[in-house]
């Protein structure tokens, strides 16, 4: 089992988020980078597939620049075999056709069974790069996968629908599956994993310059507030006597 | 030059977020003077197609084909492909659901054209569409444009456009659509959809929610929020995080992957305001917000707010509600 995971570098959740002067993304500085959330749970996930057929390669992927090797060291500190680094020198790309087809093109030659994907990216939420990968490896696809089991040559995923719904289906292989939170619980990496993530290699490929995309950013903005808001404010006591009597007087609830 | 709308089935009628998608494509063809058609794919249509026949639509598009029986991706991405490829319509439009998701995607993949995927809004500027789409949990925005002038495929956010905005028509024109699939072309199978909890709490009919996110801290101070929603008569509901991380059953989880609610009152505590979860509480009437991070995406929700320690003011707050009440 050769099984791909694609992860990405995304600023983290409490990184202080400055429109760059050009509008067209955020300042990078002061900004700390984590591997995406829901890539974590790919990681894991392949992991634990890997395991369970008892043999076979779990290679990390990543497109960025030249920082997105530390979302790739951190996936071999847990147990990923090796990884492939697509070079990117623009740090963002803002349509994943174009990011999907630079990663096609350095994938395909590895014939990979299986690639997981996060759900999507809390960057860009795209949502769509897995999926247009598979597409282009000419594999099946699935997302919002809760679950996965691999019986007789082909994977049966958990597919996660609308209102608490849930789905069994059955892929042949090669199969890309994008994987949603909470699948599984992730591992930290061990003293041992990290020390031996710096044998580990990460090739790196260059993309060539292909088409060019096929949507792009025009403009970063910061939201416009479109509701009024009464903030509360004051002592705990003076919060609380407002609370209750906006319940009780303006809700009505009460 | 057309506006295509596709049709996605629910409870074997219309998807609540296709009719919102027929909104917006009627709202774009009026601002660009462009038809606007439904498409239906799938088999055993009638109903649906009698549905969409009291809408505002120059044609209804029926694909009907064994194989597309029941979903999957392999046939419904092929299937839109080649309508796509035969009736080249400008904009297809859709609701930016589970299903268009999962083979939207793979349509874009084999036409080489853009998705513009999950926009809260669009503006027309000169000949130019622009879509409006959230960012790092809607705590920024971006215009998105297509790059060329060729055939594009754009998906709304739940409640970017009201269903009751969906103009009404007479006797649309149905019009048949072949496609050819191949029976080898589907490689995927599909076991019936189930729910796996039963006795669930319906949590569409509550007039007051409680509801919890990350920000509760530890499970430890679930019994806070469990105490505040006993005192206002409420229901107890939590964002995914809480959910994944065993402290409540998947029943209570509000957002596109749990349940779509609009009670009286939505109290949001700790709730750091993700699109996930926002797509199934925004309708609510009011919204009461308690979050420590004034950065907090979901003030921007918030009828009333407050910026502070849940564990300090929830139970002051239940102390006093109870002391009203008796």
């Amino acid at each position: 089992m050769k099984i791909a995971v694609l992860v990405k570098q995304v600023p983290s959740g409490d990184s202080p988020l400055r429109i760059a002067d050009d509008s067209l993304w955020v300042k990078e500085e002061n900004v700390s980078f984590i591997t995406n959330e829901s890539d974590s749970y790919a990681v894991e996930e392949a992991l634990q597939l890997r395991e369970k057929s008892g043999d076979g390669e779990v290679v990390a992927v990543s497109l960025g620049p030249e920082r997105a090797q530390r979302a790739i060291r951190e996936a071999l500190s847990k147990g990923a075999d090796r990884g492939i680094h697509v070079q990117q020198s623009y740090p963002y790309h803002s349509d994943p056709l174009e990011i999907a087809r630079a990663l096609a093109a350095a994938m395909a030659g590895e014939k990979f069974d299986l690639v997981l994907s996060g759900l999507q990216s809390d960057d860009y939420g795209f949502g769509q790069v897995g999926v247009i990968l598979g597409e282009k490896l000419g594999m099946t696809t699935a997302t919002l996968v809760m679950a996965t089991e691999l019986s007789d040559g082909r994977l049966m995923v958990k597919r996660e629908l609308e209102s608490g719904w849930f789905q069994w289906v059955s892929l042949t292989l090669p199969a890309s599956i994008s994987i949603q939170s909470g699948i599984n619980t992730p591992r930290y990496p061990s003293l041992k994993g990290i020390m031996g993530a710096k044998k580990k290699v990460i090739e790196s490929v260059t993309p060539e310059n292909g088409d060019k995309p096929a949507q792009s950013i025009s403009k970063v903005y910061i939201p416009q507030k479109t509701k009024r808001t009464e903030m509360i404010e004051g002592t705990v006591d003076q919060q609380v006597e407002r609370l209750v009597q906006v319940l009780k007087k303006e809700i009505r609830i009460i | 030059m057309s506006i295509l709308v596709v049709i996605e089935q629910s409870d074997g009628g219309v998807h609540r977020m296709s009719r919102e998608a027929i909104a917006a494509g009627q709202a774009l063809g009026r601002d660009l003077d462009l038809p606007v058609s439904a498409l239906l794919l799938g088999n055993d249509l009638s109903s649906r197609c009698e549905t969409l026949q009291s809408m505002q639509l120059h044609e209804i598009l029926k694909v009907e084909h064994p194989l597309l029986r029941s979903y999957s991706s392999d046939g419904f991405s092929q299937a839109l492909a080649q309508v796509i490829q035969n009736e080249s319509p400008k904009y297809v439009i859709a609701g930016h659901t589970y299903m268009v998701r999962d083979f939207f995607p793979r349509v874009s993949a084999k036409l080489n054209i853009p998705f513009l995927a999950d926009n809260i809004a669009y503006r027309v500027d000169g000949d130019t569409l622009i879509l409006n789409k959230q960012l790092f949990s809607a705590k920024l925005a971006a215009d998105f444009v297509p790059s060329d002038d060729g055939s594009c495929i754009i998906s709304f956010q739940s409640a970017a456009f009201q269903e009751d905005d969906v103009a009404t028509g007479s006797e649309v024109t149905v019009r048949e659509v072949a496609i050819t699939l191949d029976d080898s072309s589907i490689r995927s199978t599909s076991e019936e959809p189930f729910q796996e909890i039963a006795g669930a709490v319906d949590l569409s009919s509550a007039e007051v929610i409680v509801s919890v996110g990350r920000g509760i801290g530890k499970e430890e101070n679930l019994p806070l929020a469990k105490e505040l929603a006993q005192a206002l008569g409420a229901e107890l509901a939590s964002s995914r995080p809480v959910v994944d991380a065993g402290w409540l059953e998947g029943y209570h989880q509000i957002g596109s992957s749990g349940q779509t609610v609009a009670p009286k009152l939505y109290f949001a505590l700790g709730i750091s305001g993700a699109i996930q979860h926002v797509v199934g509480m925004k309708g609510s009437k009011n919204i009461c917000v308690i979050n420590k991070d004034p950065e907090a995406p979901i003030f921007e929700l918030a009828d009333y707010g407050v910026i502070g320690d849940l564990v300090e003011i929830v139970p002051k707050l239940t102390e006093t509600v109870l002391g009203v009440k008796s």
